[in-house]
């Protein structure tokens, strides 16, 4: 099998998308070796760990169940593949708090300590931070609620937050687990290679699927051994087409498969940066009220717009993160100074000061849920995940719905294997697609389908759409127009009135050569970071620190600018300030450069592009690499 | 040349470098902190090893009836190599040994060199006559570099050679072996043929690529006898460390502008200089 004979344009496509494809262009000359599977897989996440535990645990326990005959090896048990880009599988970068309904149905005996880092949430809290600076872009009510805060006093306020009297039912993790995603699914993984059903290879990140004849018949697998460009190269070893009956997507919010399969979509979606760092406590904290499982939500600061977290871990570790939203229209989304900011707010620092950096991470965050959920199925593929639309962003819930979809899409496929029936985009959409319309998902991606809209007109009405859909159970919500990502970001000259200082910024800039973004928070009123090397160290020491971020030789570049010319007019170039390894610079000649080596894949700038070609894309592509964050402990 | 090879590479695993390690005191004795959270890898000297090993078997596959092998015995928490096997199987064909032991650099070299030893000499179908033992001439774990100097004399293998960086075999069975030497020279050394010792540098070669074919292939024997991995029986109590201590690092940050390369140049080696 060559590529000559595949069919790359997916089915329905117009001529004009086609033309902004991020599908590789196959030079057909090459002859690609084929390998032949059962089920291939791409991702490696919850939500596979999910449709992986339900194939593994029903053959186990019946491995005579002549379902699970392969039929590409007779005789032989399915071939079922994973492909995962990250090196390790611990790569991960999520903490999280889950409910972990879906995760405990597959574990009916889950002793959350046999997971390094997980423990049972044993207290909630809901805080809403005041600036204690001065220099966040607080709206006329929000400061006249902040002035009420502060007349009260130490009667409302402690450490400059106010604590919610209740935390609202619908942000509730009761009986749910803090968890480190990077060390759940090492977990999960073991357990599954013990299995003896599937493989999973992480290091080996996937180009796009094999679209022929209105079907996904596989996954081609990235080429090894090009250049930057990903021209053939020393050693060349082109992409291995590994084909299937069922091609099984779960390659997140950023995914190539996903994307390439998501052609047909309006770009209307909303995303968030979750950038967090793993802090290890003094020992003098351990009495202190962070006891393992303590689970803080925070709001209002370091702006308005940026919602924060605190999770407690055993053995005094402690996850503490922000989420930057692509409704935050600001240009200068600078997550890591933010996040800087964030851990130094009273109310944390006291618990957080002596602390040591153990590690730090980011990750894209697809925040549309429902509203923006692709096709789950079709002739020969299924999707699930964060991908699939799943996350729930009213209860701020992924990682559970994620799994559970995984095992929804599990049961489908072992029914569909016993009643021997292809997998159509009519079988799948009838097993797959029908338990999940049934199940807790579906109800509470309903519920939670519109709970943001309020957020992209203000910040105290998204508070109140969001409340409004939380008490309402998604009967009543806002109404929103959502636009493309690239036209959530606001022009620097929308913000020029209510001071976005750039010439101020400008002279920071030429006096020490620091970034744009950095300079204009300064310019701001931000306070400079005393680096202490310990807690507090740059954004480039932070990439040395836990895991290292790393790129094997020999792949191509997976961050393409689709128009050097458009990057050229860009004046916000946002894509520099939201780069969370600082692998997008400004180049001399004032596009910005991309360097692979100091990418953590994150996929901010897919996002955080101002431009667009074509009216629904940014102008960034972020293709198939290999490399990243090695962080073990995110 | 028509001869098989029967090659046996030994090796451990270490915590990926790219971690932030920790030395701690555990009950019993020193570790990593964290060891078995962290992702692993194989040891960097034993992995050259392996893709020598490997690539010396593509060039002497031996007879269809009499082909060549690679073995890999390794010495290792089992769950902890099944994770190093998930990157390590798509690379190269091998036939694994595993051997479930404790994790990290601080088990006794003698006590496990003769667990080795004694597992490479009941391998089925192992020709002695055909046997090169590969490994690591160092180990990024703890670098005594003992061990397989140690299962050699345990296997009565006499031709030994250490810091070996290049192998060519020649058509009337004897090879040549390129040794590092002090000065960055090497050694050219002519052995009569198998058994031999190659504790390997780095060697010539690169990571090979990832082939799915190759992986796929692998794990259908790897799963199976990492299940049924025996477990060594370490001697704990011969061996007592006074002390363990990682090397200096020091790293420092600062922000200049308009200095001369040169002038960075020498603040550089002012900067090395200081340690030496």
């Amino acid at each position: 099998m060559t590529a000559s004979s595949t069919d790359w344009s997916a089915p329905g496509l117009d001529s004009e998308t086609r033309e902004s494809s991020p599908l590789p262009d196959p030079d057909p000359a090459i002859d690609r070796p084929p390998m032949e599977v059962d089920i291939v897989c791409a991702g490696f996440g919850p939500a596979m760990g999910g449709f992986l535990t339900t194939l593994t645990q029903a053959w186990n326990d019946n491995p005579a169940d002549p379902a699970f005959e392969s039929r590409v090896m007779p005789g032989m048990p399915l071939q079922v593949l994973c492909y995962e880009r990250a090196d390790t599988l611990s790569a991960g970068v999520s903490g999280v708090v889950t409910q972990a309904k879906g995760i405990r149905s597959s574990f009916p005996d889950l002793n959350p300590a046999e997971i390094p880092m997980a423990v049972p949430v044993t207290d909630e809290r809901v805080f809403y931070l005041l600036d204690p600076i001065g220099a966040s872009r607080r709206s006329l009510p929000l400061r006249i609620g902040d002035f009420f805060l502060r007349l009260a006093g130490s009667l409302v306020l402690k450490d400059r937050a106010f604590e919610l009297p209740w935390t609202p039912a619908f942000l509730h993790k009761k009986n749910g687990l803090v968890l480190s995603i990077g060390q759940f699914n090492q977990w999960v993984a073991e357990c599954l290679m013990a299995g003896g059903l599937v493989q999973i290879w992480p290091g080996t990140p996937v180009a796009a699927p094999i679209l022929e004849n209105d079907a996904v018949a596989g996954l081609r697998l990235a080429d090894q051994g090009v250049n930057k460009s990903g021209e053939p190269d020393h050693n060349f070893i082109p992409g291995m087409d590994v084909r299937a009956r069922l091609t099984v997507v779960g390659d997140g919010a950023i995914g190539q498969v996903g994307a390439a399969l998501n052609q047909n979509q309006n770009g209307a979606k909303c995303w968030a940066m979750g950038m967090k760092f793993v802090i290890e406590l003094p020992e003098a904290a351990a009495d202190s009220e962070l006891r393992p499982g303590t689970v803080w939500h925070t709001i209002g600061y370091p702006e308005p717009e940026i919602f924060g977290f605190l999770y407690v871990h055993p053995d005094r570790l402690v996850s503490v993160g922000i989420f930057v939203p692509s409704w935050m229209g600001d240009p200068a989304r600078t997550a890591y100074r933010y996040l800087q900011h964030f851990i130094q707010h009273p109310a944390l620092w006291k618990h957080l000061k002596d602390g040591t950096l153990r590690s730090w991470g980011a990750k894209s965050l697809e925040e549309s849920g429902r509203r923006a959920e692709p096709p789950l199925s079709g002739n020969g593929y299924a999707r699930i995940g964060e991908g699939s639309g799943s996350t729930n962003m009213l209860t701020g819930s992924g990682v559970d719905e994620a799994w559970t979809t995984g095992i929804q899409l599990g049961e489908a496929v072992l029914e569909l294997l016993r009643a021997g029936k292809p997998f159509t985009h009519q079988n799948l959409s009838a097993a797959y697609e029908t338990r999940r319309r049934a199940s807790w998902i579906e109800r509470g991606a309903r519920e939670a389908e519109n709970a943001r809209n309020g957020f992209h007109r203000g910040f105290i009405r998204g508070l109140i759409g969001m409340a409004l859909t939380g008490l309402t159970r998604g009967k009543l919500s806002l109404p929103a127009h959502i636009p493309p990502a690239h036209r959530q970001i606001r022009p620097f000259s929308f913000f020029a009135a209510s001071g976005i200082k750039l010439r101020e910024a400008a002279e920071l800039v030429l006096e020490d050569g620091r970034p744009l973004h950095d300079a204009l928070m300064s310019a701001r009123g931000w306070p400079e970071i005393p680096f202490d090397g310990r807690l507090l160290v740059t954004q480039q020491d932070a990439l040395l620190m836990g895991g290292k971020v790393q790129a094997p030789p020999a792949f191509a570049d997976h961050v393409i600018f689709r128009s050097k010319g458009l990057c050229l007019l860009c004046d916000e170039k946002t894509c520099i300030a939201m780069c969370s390894g600082q692998a997008i610079t400004l180049g001399s000649d004032g596009a910005p450069v991309f360097e692979r080596e100091k990418c953590i894949h994150c996929g901010g700038c897919l996002w955080n592009c101002a431009q667009s070609p074509d009216g629904v894309n940014g102008n960034i592509d972020f293709r198939a690499g290999a490399g990243g964050l090695h962080s073990a402990e995110n | 040349m028509a001869n098989a090879l029967h090659i046996v590479a030994c090796a451990g695993i270490v915590p990926d470098p790219l971690q932030t390690l920790e030395p701690t005191l555990a009950p019993t004795g020193p570790a990593i902190r964290n060891e078995m959270v962290l992702p692993a890898m194989l040891d960097p000297w034993a992995a050259c090893a392996l893709y020598e090993a490997a690539s010396l078997i593509a060039k002497n596959p031996g007879e269809p009836q009499n082909p060549s092998k690679l073995w890999l015995v390794s010495l290792t928490p089992k769950a902890k190599l099944q994770q190093v096997m998930m990157t390590v199987a798509q690379k190269l064909s091998f036939e694994l040994v595993p051997i479930d032991g404790p994790i990290g650099g601080f088990t006794d070299a003698h006590s496990t060199a003769a667990i080795l030893a004694e597992t490479i000499a009941a391998l089925p179908g192992l020709d002695r006559g055909k046997l090169l033992l590969f490994g690591g001439w160092e180990s990024a774990n703890r670098g005594a570099g003992v061990t397989l100097q140690l299962i050699g004399e345990r296997l009565g293998i006499t031709d030994q050679f250490q810091g070996v960086d290049q192998i060519e075999l020649r058509d009337d069975g004897p090879f040549e072996v390129l040794e590092r030497v002090e000065g960055g020279r090497h050694q050219v050394s002519v052995c009569a043929g198998p058994p031999a010792v190659l504790g390997w540098a780095t060697g010539n070669l690169p990571e090979p690529r990832n082939n799915p074919q190759i992986g796929m292939d692998n794990m259908r024997t790897i799963m199976p006898v990492l299940q049924k991995a025996k477990t060594a029986a370490l001697d704990t109590n011969s061996l007592r460390y006074v002390s363990a201590t990682l090397p200096a690092q020091q790293r420092t940050t600062r922000v200049v502008k308009d200095m001369h390369p040169e002038a960075i140049a020498q603040e550089i080696v002012e900067w090395i200089g200081k340690d030496s």
